[in-house]
């Protein structure tokens, strides 16, 4: 009987390959209008006067938005502040521009082309001032992460800097991780219907409550009078976890001008108007004795923000724990700059945070001359440094072995430069991936139906991480039915609330969930009840607060996972191996084949677990060897806004990839033990390619992308 | 993009006639432009760069089957043959690979469908300051406003043949193989036909960064006759760029090479990805020439061809960049079979 565990092709994949799956450009709105936005050409100053008069010739032009005649929008906090928000900055408040490529109109006409074509008829001044753009640029502000956030503590335990001081072996370097950009294939679309006072809005989202509940306060309308619908997401990566500044600008258009109204915003506008990964950099410094234990690790991250908000990803949280080590020593500061705020992108905290740490633990091998699989193995923990915390389960030595052994490790020559094919460098890396098992309170409405047939209702979203067919194979596996007939509805704010689909913890949370109503169908049935059986159930995580279900239906999602719970740290393991080809003259870097093993868990469905950490490894290599929003120091603004020049990897660039999945069973994280992998994957990959480069060609390079112009000097 | 007017030709005379002038402006600025795959034109009309009034439809032209012919004296090909059609031809993937492997780097399978050869030569440059109009200054895009690349973030600028005006990359690859196989090309206009060396249709950028060619607006590229030679079948095109496909060159290298027992009879050489026009590196053959194809010899050629270059910060790496990838694309060439 299928069930968790069973390999499941995905049940929404025919819908997908034939046209048949809707997203928040199909609302099938009747006779809409049509909105491009114009953004600002300047990151910092004022607009001192718009000429709408070319702009409205255009044939078809139907209205001009601007800050003269938007109307009133609050502009709400951030989600990590406790709102909705990706930015607070609201974009048409008024002339002010605070970043770069800033919403400053909202062109409405009868067609797109008329929209557009009056987009570039529009003529704004502006009186600009110099920006600051990023680290080390003058104007920017330096904050201490704890200054700035109640919720940010610098993990800390022992004497860090003595144990430095009288450590024989020492690392001590600096690293960088660049301004990436989501991109998702599916732009930034937004499609706004009124009817009798109730707004109807089709946007792609991974947080329908909270879209909801955000659009709400900035309307100054009750959410019961807001729909929103997003049946599927044509990809996220945590771009749509916060609500963009466009949904209420156009949500306004469409009640003036009594019309749905769409927007489709254009690739390069989508990289000033949502939120992105912001540039980092670290100050790793490693003490060991000659036999690799770790007595010091002070890990001090930095990360750019907007000017007003006080975003921070914190990543010593994790980084700080990995390995045992009895001096631990961290801090985070944030370097507020005139750019708009970043967010939510794959395994925010972590990626940036492990990259560094997991590149000076390579340095701190070859500077004992030990195998760095050694190294880890010799530092593994099943007890977190800071607090002594027991992790609920925790299976990295396993994942190391095993992806060694298939990778074949054991023919690697330490030496770096001493492999060789042809006329190509040849290197092999590895580091370590973690990530926080995450669950939230989550509700569901499960039905059962006397013809064999079931219903799974619950507002998550399918984000491509294949969530139709979990529900689908949790509701088969205790109702005993086939999956193929479980009918599974999501992505519409009329459903039961589920939590914001980030953090990896939609799996954990939805399945919990749906398994408990199903539990009490069961129970119904058991009781004697016939005919349609219907539950609806809520399920608040152990350790949560009481009212984590209120808060659920304000869109508030309660996070225990990582380091959240008082009894226990949890997280999701893996080891990943990479080999590099590097051309001995002109040096591109070329990935020839990856090898990754994961422990997680429960593993749901194997079959979308496996395609979840194979885009998860693509991912790192993109983020290692080609992904780098570009700013131009002068004005704070970025210049490869476009798939041209926002390289991401081509098949070609992609070699083998092999993920291995490590039966591991934990019964602490949650009652089916499922731990979250969607962020998994990417984590430990910017450390092990760069790594590989190193063993390639014994160049160091500690900041990614890694670009071939840095590997010229030998 | 904004509104124009549309023509559809049914021959080249009557496109040449459809494009009849009344403005002075180069071609690139001109309110009357040819559209041919549109792979170049409609990106920029939709980025709002390049404005034209109106379009003159010559995508019909594709489908003429005389576009590749061969003789004596050597390869002809139409101006508006595919890229495609063009790099998967038997005889001309033996007989000039070098051809055939510019095609095949370039761009992807569905835009190598589309666009033309004559197209192709004409593509702009991939300065994002260029194809950005909230960048005010751009000499290229707005002649006499400044250029916003010398002091900005120039990691795929030129470095050869470049001005104070623009150090904007000539981004195509064709065009290296042509330049190297020392190819003509015809063009018609209202007064007849012309045929000019394929190396002097671009113009380095000077003064004048928007005057890209010697090109009238009026005139229509019709084809390219490229030389037989016995340095065409050892010959090819080395591309290096940050990812495996679909990424235009940090540097590339256009070799041909006529070799006895392993000396350079003669050595035809082309850059692309390091100059502001098709390249050829007069220098570097001189340089090859009666010598052993040594990598050491190779180099010392390598230095020639990047004698003389000029950079602007993110681009430094450039010239060594440039002068590895011909080293490898001429030690690449003489193990290929002649
Ligand atoms: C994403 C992307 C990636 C690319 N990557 C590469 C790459 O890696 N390498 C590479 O070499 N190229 C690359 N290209 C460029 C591509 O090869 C050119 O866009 C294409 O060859 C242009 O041909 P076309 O027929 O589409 O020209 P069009 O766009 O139709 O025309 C271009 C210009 O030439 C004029 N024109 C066209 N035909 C004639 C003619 N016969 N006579 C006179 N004027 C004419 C037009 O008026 C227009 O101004 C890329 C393009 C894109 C969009
Ligand atoms: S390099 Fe040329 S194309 Fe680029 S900004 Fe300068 S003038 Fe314009």
């Amino acid at each position: 009987m299928a069930g968790i565990g069973t390999a499941a092709l995905r049940l929404d994949g025919p819908a997908k390959v034939t046209g048949g799956a809707h997203y928040g450009s199909d609302a099938p709105f009747g006779k809409p209008l049509y909105g491009v936005l114009v953004t600002s050409g300047i990151a910092r100053g004022r607009i001192t006067a718009i000429d709408e008069q070319d702009a409205r010739a255009e044939p078809g032009v139907v209205d001009i938005f601007t800050y003269r005649n938007i109307g009133k929008i609050v502009p709400g906090n951030i989600m990590d502040g406790d709102g909705y928000m990706g930015t607070s900055i609201a974009p048409l408040a008024s002339a002010a521009i605070k970043h770069d490529g800033q919403i400053v109109a909202l062109v409405v006409a009868d067609t797109f082309e008329a929209a557009s074509a009056a987009a570039y008829r529009l003529k704004i001044d502006y009186a600009e001032e110099v920006p600051a753009a990023t680290f080390d640029s003058p104007g920017t502000e330096t904050v201490a992460g704890v200054v700035a956030s109640k919720k940010h503590k610098d993990p800390a335990v022992g004497d860090a800097e003595g144990a430095f001081a009288g450590a024989p072996v020492k690392i001590d370097a600096h690293y960088a991780t660049a301004t990436q950009h989501h991109n998702p294939i599916e732009l930034f679309t937004t499609a706004c219907s009124w009817s009798g006072g109730k707004l109807t809005v089709w946007e792609s989202s991974q947080n329908m409550w909270g879209a909801k509940t955000g659009l709400a306060l900035q309307l100054g309308i009750s959410p019961d009078d807001i729909h929103f619908v997003s049946p599927f997401v044509g990809g996220a990566f945590g771009s749509r976890g916060s609500l963009t500044q466009r949904t209420a600008i156009v949500a306004l258009a469409a009640k003036k001008l009594a019309r749905p109204v769409k927007l489709a915003t254009a690739r390069d506008q989508g990289f000033t108007i949502a939120t992105y990964r912001a540039e980092t950099r670290h100050h790793l410094k490693l003490g060991a004795t000659r036999d690799g234990k770790l007595v010091s690790v002070s890990h001090e991250g930095f990360e750019v923000t907007s000017r007003p908000d006080n975003y921070m990803v914190s990543g010593t949280d994790a980084s700080t724990r990995l390995y045992g080590c009895p001096n631990v020593a961290s801090k985070v500061s944030i370097v507020h700059a005139d750019r708009n705020t970043p967010g939510f992108m794959r395994s925010p905290a972590e990626t940036p945070y492990i990259f560094a740490l997991e590149c000076a633990m390579d340095e701190l091998a070859y500077a004992l001359n030990m195998d760095p699989v050694e190294l880890r193995k010799v530092n593994d923990t099943q007890n977190e440094p800071i607090k002594g915390l027991p992790y609920s389960s925790r299976s990295l030595v396993p994942c190391f072995d095993a992806a060694a052994k298939a990778f074949g490790w054991s023919k690697r020559s330490m030496q770096p430069g001493s492999m060789r094919e042809g006329e190509w460098l040849v290197g092999w890396g590895t580091a370590t991936t973690m990530y926080p098992s995450n669950i939230s309170a989550s509700t569901a409405r499960v039905t059962l139906f006397p013809n064999g047939t079931a219903k799974v209702q619950t507002a998550t979203h399918e984000i491509g991480q294949g969530i139709y067919t979990v529900c689908a194979l949790i509701a088969a596996g205790k109702l005993g039915v086939d999956p193929a007939n479980v009918i599974v509805e999501l992505g519409d704010s009329n459903l039961p609330p589920a939590p914001v689909s980030g953090g990896s913890n939609s799996t954990a949370s939805v399945s919990n969930a749906v398994s408990k109503a199903c539990d009490e169908i069961l129970a119904k049935r058991a009781q004697g009840a016939n005919g349609a059986i219907e539950a609806y159930a809520e399920n608040i995580p152990k350790g949560d607060p009481p009212d984590a279900i209120r808060k659920l239906y304000k869109g508030q999602p309660s996070f225990t996972g990582g380091t959240e719970s008082k009894d226990s740290i949890r997280f999701a393991f893996g080891a990943q191996f990479v080999e590099v080809r590097v051309h001995r003259l002109t040096r591109e870097i070329r990935v020839s084949r990856t090898t990754g093993a994961f422990a997680a868990g429960t593993i749901v469905n194997p079959t979308t677990a496996r395609s979840q950490l194979m885009g998860g490894m693509i991912w790192g290599i993109s983020a290692a060897l080609h992904e780098a929003t570009e700013i131009d120091p002068r004005n704070a603004r970025y210049t490869n806004k476009d798939l041209a020049d926002y390289l991401i990897p081509v098949n070609a660039d992609i070699g083998d990839i092999e993920v291995i999945m490590i039966p591991e069973e934990d019964s602490i994280v949650n009652p089916l033990g499922i731990k979250g992998i969607g962020e998994l994957g990417n984590v430990g990959m910017n450390a092990a390619v760069a790594n590989a480069v190193f063993h390639a060609t014994g160049v160091r390079i500690r900041q990614i992308p890694i670009r071939l112009e840095s590997l010229l000097v030998a | 993009m904004r509104g124009f007017e549309y023509v559809r030709a049914a021959d080249p005379a009557d496109a040449i006639h459809a494009a009849r002038q009344t403005s002075s402006a180069p071609p690139t600025l001109a309110p009357t432009q040819f559209l041919a795959g549109g792979t170049t034109l409609l990106d920029l009309m939709k980025l709002d760069i390049m404005r034209p009034t109106r379009v003159v439809d010559i995508s019909g032209f594709r489908n003429r089957t005389d576009g590749i012919a061969f003789d004596r004296q050597g390869l002809h090909l139409g101006a508006f043959v595919t890229m495609a059609e063009a790099a998967d031809h038997p005889d001309i993937r033996r007989d000039y690979p070098i051809i055939a492997q510019s095609l095949d780097l370039a761009a992807s399978a569905q835009i190598r469908n589309m666009a033309t050869l004559g197209g192709n030569v004409l593509q702009r440059t991939r300065c994002s300051y260029f194809r950005d109009t909230s960048w005010q200054a751009c000499n290229k895009r707005s002649p006499g406003s400044g250029c916003a690349a010398l002091r900005g973030l120039n990691r795929k600028h030129a470095v050869l043949g470049t001005s104070e005006n623009c150090i904007a990359t000539y981004p195509g690859d064709f065009a290296q193989a042509l330049v190297a196989l020392g190819a003509d090309i015809e063009i018609a206009g209202p007064s007849g036909a012309r045929r000019v060396k394929f190396e002097d249709l671009h113009v380095a950028p000077d003064a004048h960064p928007e005057i890209e060619t010697i090109l009238n607006p009026d005139e229509l590229i019709t084809g390219f006759a490229v030389p037989a030679g016995p340095w065409t079948r050892r010959s090819l095109y080395l591309k290096v760029r940050d990812r495996e496909s679909y990424e235009f060159a940090l540097a590339s290298a256009a070799v041909a090479l006529d070799l006895h027992d392993g000396v350079v009879n003669e050595a035809r050489i082309a850059l692309g990805g390091v100059a502001t026009k098709p390249w050829r590196a007069r220098e570097a053959e001189a340089a090859l020439k009666g010598r052993a194809l040594s990598e050491a010899n190779a180099r010392q050629a390598a230095e020639a061809a990047f004698a003389t270059t000029k950079t602007h910060g993110h681009n430094d790496y450039k010239p060594e960049l440039g002068r590895r990838t011909l080293v490898r694309a001429l030690m690449q060439a003489a193990t290929v079979e002649a």
